[in-house]
């Protein structure tokens, strides 16, 4: 044989490939869609904003009635467009790489020996990038609103957050290859899914005063979990339940989305 | 290089069980170019994504670059390049992003992948589109950067699936260029699959014919040329000279046809090594006094042996 197979390089370079490297260079490749297209970060920095500055004046309205305060109406209702934030995002993760199992290159990176799950975990990363910066800068705006600011338990948030996310983008991957077929497909499961998720989590408005059925369906909703974990950490407080239950929610959303995934993908053929 | 067992693979979709390979048994060494010729359908492609891994065969096993695909499928591909039918490049990249990327994805480090990186653009006549978006280039251009991601890693087995279909001559012509030269270069191993019978006949050097999931022949193209289907020598003469013409033509000639032609006859035969034999004829019927008002010789092409392996013409099955 030739010197190529045998020389040291190689059996060295294969050798040296790792889990955490594949994700690594699996996240620069989409990140770099990002950097190259400074336009789309910064109307995604600007899209919370206009979700709070909509909001923001009628959840005064509804705390004039109540009688709590803008500043506490903020601290239930901003964690909450944190949560929305990344579903937006990490549920969107399979309509980039439809475009991609389209136009080929999808084909051409099954072929290199990137880990699978790092497929996965790279793309649903990518989508979670942008959402560090977006939850500080709207809570940052929000401050001087009356909002109090818990950096530590932010970032513990972010974290619960970011491994929720990499469930929900594992799973969308997968959707997306269950319809590569037809692309509409993918954005009518999407759609559907997302908004009932969303409502049943208590997001936007609290399940308390709604109808026993929808507080019975929101437990068996991981987002809801989510969402009373992020409010509880948002309010400055570790020792909580919800923070522990809001945890494993994200574990075991992580772990399915990626077995889902992995499986899709192996599976597949394009 | 390949050594494969009884390779098959079936497809289930709905109640239909569809057997799109069905029991290969193939060995490739190393530095050879081969081409899995057949219609479209016939299995090639999906034989093609067994070997690199990309698809668990049903049964069978396939052990490629010393490795089993089914038992270390990453092993393979870190191992092999792989150009599949459509554009390899993302289109929303930048082509050197891509090239860089391709390179971190098979471990080699930043470096090397940008030594490897500028040594392909240049190979490939790429360095003007270093910093293009790849939705910008040309389709011969998207095509040489396809090549140059396959080869980011130096594989000593290049797998190519329908490398040119869709391509104008000169850009076909072009690509086999730069195909010839890394295996010349380097001894690359080169699998590739092709509907096109001029590409398999004038650039493999050996060809695997597949049809319904089966190797039906495999071996050289002058080989299977002149085993399955031979030269065919045609003559025209006068009516009254075809006893003696039958007499020399028997002696050279077999399979022996005759047809009336405008006042004369044509009769034509098949023969071993044509532009040998045709002089020879056309000499020994001459000192006969035989006059020939027409001859032409006509070699095979691999569609006659497709014809005469399997009744069927490549040309009806194949896309243009």
């Amino acid at each position: 044989m030739t010197t190529i197979i045998d020389s040291a390089a190689t059996s060295d370079r294969i050798a040296r490939r790792s889990l955490l490297g594949d994700i690594r260079s699996v996240w620069m490749r989409e990140t770099l869609t990002i950097l190259r297209d400074p336009f789309s970060l910064i109307f995604s920095l600007i899209q919370p904003l206009v979700f709070l500055g909509l909001f923001g004046p009628l959840l005064s309205g509804v705390a004039g009635e109540d009688g709590l305060g803008f500043g506490s109406t903020l601290q239930f209702f901003l964690p909450g467009v944190v949560v929305m934030i990344t579903m937006f995002g990490t549920s969107m993760t399979g309509a980039n790489l439809q475009f991609e199992i389209m136009t080929g290159a999808f084909e051409r990176i099954l072929a290199t020996p990137l880990a699978r799950p790092a497929l996965l975990i790279g793309r649903a990363l990518k989508e979670l990038t942008p959402l560090v910066v977006q939850a500080l800068i709207i809570t940052l705006v929000a401050v001087p609103f009356g909002f109090e600011f818990f950096p530590g338990h932010i970032v513990v948030g972010l974290l619960i957050l970011g491994v929720f996310g990499v469930g929900v983008g594992a799973l969308s991957y997968a959707l997306a290859i269950a319809t590569r077929k037809n692309e509409w497909a993918f954005w009518a499961v999407q759609q559907s899914l997302l908004f009932p998720l969303l409502i049943l989590s208590g997001m936007m408005l609290p399940l308390e005063t709604g109808p026993e059925w929808m507080q019975v369906l929101s437990k068996f909703n991981p987002l809801t979990y989510i969402v009373d974990a992020e409010r509880v950490l948002f309010s400055g407080t570790f020792d909580d339940r919800a923070v522990l239950f809001g945890l494993i929610a994200a574990v075991v959303t992580a772990a399915g989305g990626l077995w889902v995934g992995v499986r899709t993908v192996t599976k597949s053929i394009l | 290089m390949i050594h494969t067992e009884q390779l098959t693979r079936t497809f289930v979709s709905g109640k239909e069980t569809v057997e799109a390979v069905r029991g290969i048994d193939l060995d490739v060494a190393a530095g050879e170019l081969v081409a899995f010729l057949g219609p479209n359908g016939a299995g090639k492609s999906t034989t093609l994504r067994m070997l690199t891994s990309l698809l668990p065969p049903t049964s069978g096993n396939a052990t490629v670059a010393g490795i089993d695909v089914t038992a270390d499928p990453a092993g393979v591909r870190s191992r092999i390049g792989y150009i599949g039918q459509k554009d390899g490049a993302g289109h929303n990249y930048r082509v050197w992003d891509e090239l860089l990327l391709q390179g971190r994805f098979y471990g080699l480090s930043k470096d090397r992948a940008a030594t490897r990186a500028d040594e392909l653009l240049g190979s490939l006549d790429l360095e003007a589109m270093k910093l293009r978006k790849v939705s910008t280039l040309s389709g011969g251009q998207k095509r040489r950067l396809d090549i140059a991601l396959g080869l980011i890693h130096e594989p000593a087995l290049l797998f190519l699936d329908e490398p040119s279909t869709g391509m104008d001559p000169q850009n076909r012509a072009n690509l086999w260029d730069h195909i010839l030269r890394l295996r010349e270069e380097f001894g690359t191993t080169i699998v590739l699959t092709t509907h096109y019978l001029e590409e398999a006949d004038t650039m493999a050097e050996r060809v695997v014919v597949i049809d319904h999931g089966r190797i039906i022949a495999d071996d050289t193209a002058d080989a299977l040329k002149a085993e399955q289907a031979g030269d065919r020598i045609s003559l025209t003469i006068d009516a009254a000279d075809l006893p003696t013409t039958r007499d020399v033509v028997g002696r050279t000639g077999t399979e022996v046809q005759e047809a009336p032609n405008a006042g004369g006859v044509t009769i034509s035969f098949r023969v071993d090594a044509g532009p040998a034999a045709l002089p020879g004829v056309l000499h020994a019927l001459g000192d006969k006094g035989v006059a020939v008002r027409a001859a032409t010789l006509k070699q095979p092409t691999l569609d006659d042996v497709f014809l005469n392996l399997t009744g069927r013409s490549l040309r009806e099955g194949a896309e243009a």
